[in-house]
């Protein structure tokens, strides 16, 4: 498909400060793409970009073959954007909220209630209208943060960590919402650090550590090359860590990595490992396969990030 | 293929405003959403404090006050409580009211995800200042009027020039309050803004009893000219130097306009 996004040597400075390093990149139509990295990666100022509230240092970006300098109000029309923090207004009510918002898009009054009543039913917040803002969970706010999103019928939703604050039943329902959007074709663009909320809903995802992107690909093809298949863990003294590591001198199959005080011994080849022959204490190890948050922690340290 | 970044500056003061009358409206409506399920709330302010010192200062310390041609204390400052309870309300609402919108709410935020920019969002507050302003004048001229004090029936004419200090206001409040840093820093405003223009506009003792340094000084704060010019209109007693006052309003509201422009996309474009 089409590419909806691309970007070209994008970056972002404030002063001497660079939160985006001349990062390039290019979103399908249809995707839902996913920028990960750690907190002061750039991810939100990526995205800010995009969505034609952060003006663009150097470099090119396109939305829909529009440039972000010279169309912003056409391309602010395609966007729904659901922001990381709620901003919807407190002193409304759930449908206030909502009519006040279409008129931004000058959507004729009776599509504009069509457009509310299916984000409403489509976000199950159908009985929560006349409510006030401040009566709502926080899982409900996000899902009203989300309709709100859907009322112009965006091309791309543009999703600041979406679940983050939320319990494991709201990001549950939100997950399932998005990709029920997702199915629909709707272009997403993702922000998160949280791994399997990645995992769940991104096509693609690039890792950005320090603005610049590290690492790009499909969540199994990150995980192939930046983790392997499988994991062992092993928690305990370092007497053992340290008779491990020396078992294990000269394999081209694993690679292990020294965190605190937990060792991890990272699989390359499903097969040819025979991890019994480590001898090791099984109540101090885990075995398991590995997974994004292993590519995450491995490219861009291990509690290194700081804001 | 090429392509080739197009710069703009999104932030320079000489940019030219680009702002959709359209969308600015649409900001102006989120207001009047709010207001309208306040507004009992929102009302007490500007009933009861114009009330209670027409009754006090207009009644109670008039009583005491001898005027030249027996005007009565209260007819004397009748006029200058239509400019100057307006005049707080405007600012108010720029100050506290949208530094909240802006700040703890994150409202424009939201509201420059969507098509509308930052000048459309300035834009639209500013006419939204300029309402309040008008609304506390329709309750300031109803008690005016059962007061008794409205002598010229020019004085309808307040009504639509009404806007025009209630931009004015509206954009000086607004300008402060992009730069605040915080709600509590507002008080510098108001406490050294638009207090001594209360009490110095020439609404409850004209200003010829004072210094002349002082008369100097007032002539430049906006207030001044508005409580002239309804001065003039309430009592039937128009002269030239308003249309000096009027030009003084036109000016500093674009300048005070252009400002809060160049200042909110200053806090708001990151």
């Amino acid at each position: 498909m089409a590419d909806i996004i691309v970007a070209r040597d994008l970056t972002k400075r404030y002063g001497d400060f660079t939160a985006v390093d001349g990062i390039s990149f290019d979103v399908a139509a249809g995707q839902c793409f996913g920028f990960l990295g750690p907190n002061g990666a750039g991810k939100t100022t990526t995205i800010r970009m995009i969505s034609c509230v952060s003006p663009v240092t150097e470099g090119s970006l396109t939305v829909d073959g529009m440039h972000v300098q010279t169309e912003p109000r056409r391309i602010k029309g395609l966007l729904g954007v659901v922001p990381q923090e709620d901003n919807l207004d407190p002193e409304l009510t759930v449908l206030q909220n909502l009519r006040a918002y279409a008129r931004y898009f000058d959507l004729p009054p009776a599509l504009a209630q069509q457009r509310i009543n299916e984000a409403l039913s489509l976000l199950q917040l159908g009985e929560k209208q006349k409510d006030r803002i401040d009566a709502l969970s926080g899982g409900l706010k996000r899902r009203l943060t989300i309709a709100r999103g859907l009322l112009n019928s965006p091309k791309i939703l543009v999703l600041d960590e979406p679940t983050v604050g939320l319990d494991p039943q709201a990001r549950h329902l939100v997950w399932q919402k998005l990709r029920s959007l997702k199915a629909r074709g709707i272009t997403m663009l993702l922000t998160t650090h949280y791994m399997d909320e990645a995992a769940h809903l991104c096509d693609r995802i690039v890792v950005l550590h320090q603005g610049k992107i590290i690492a790009g690909g499909t969540p199994d093809e990150l995980i192939d090359s930046h983790a392997g298949k499988e994991v062992i863990e092993l928690h305990g003294p370092i007497e053992d860590r340290l008779a491990l590591m020396s078992r294990l001198d000269g394999r081209t199959d694993v690679s292990v990595e020294e965190v605190e005080d937990i060792l991890y011994v990272y699989v390359r080849s499903e097969n040819g490992f025979d991890a019994s022959s480590l001898k090791l204490e099984a109540n101090r190890v885990v075995f398991r396969r590995a997974n994004l948050e292993d590519v995450f922690l491995r490219l861009t340290g291990r509690g290194l990030a700081e804001e | 293929m090429t392509v080739i970044a197009i710069p703009r500056a999104a932030r320079g003061i000489w940019r030219r405003p680009d702002v959709s009358w359209l969308l600015a409206l649409r900001v102006w409506q989120r207001n009047r959403d709010v207001y309208l399920n306040l507004w009992k709330a929102e009302a007490m302010w500007p009933l009861v404090e114009p009330l209670v010192t027409l009754v006090a200062l207009g009644i109670g310390l008039g009583d005491f006050v001898e005027l030249d041609g027996n005007q009565s204390y209260i007819d004397f400052i009748a006029p200058g409580m239509l400019a100057v309870y307006p005049m707080w309300m405007a600012a108010a609402e720029m100050g506290w009211g949208s530094f909240f919108r802006m700040d703890s709410q994150r409202t424009f935020d939201a509201i420059i995800s969507t098509p509308a920019s930052v000048d459309d969002v300035t834009s639209g507050e500013i006419f939204w200042g300029a309402t309040r302003g008008f609304i506390s004048l329709c309750y300031v001229f109803v008690m005016v009027l059962v007061l008794g004090t409205i002598e010229s029936p020019l004085a309808v004419f307040i009504f639509p020039l009404s806007f025009l200090p209630g931009l004015m206001f509206a954009s000086m409040a607004l300008s402060y309050s992009a730069v605040a840093r915080s709600v509590s820093s507002l008080n510098y405003f108001f406490a050294a803004f638009i207090t001594p223009q209360y009490w110095l506009a020439g609404v409850f003792f004209p200003l010829d009893r004072l210094p002349e340094w002082v008369q100097v000084v007032a002539w430049f704060t906006p207030a001044f000219h508005v409580v002239r010019v309804y001065r003039g209109l309430v009592e039937g007693d128009l002269d030239w130097t308003m249309l000096v006052s009027i030009a003084w309003m036109i000016a500093v509201t674009t300048v005070f306009y252009v400002l809060a422009l160049y200042l909110m996309r200053r806090r708001l474009v990151k």
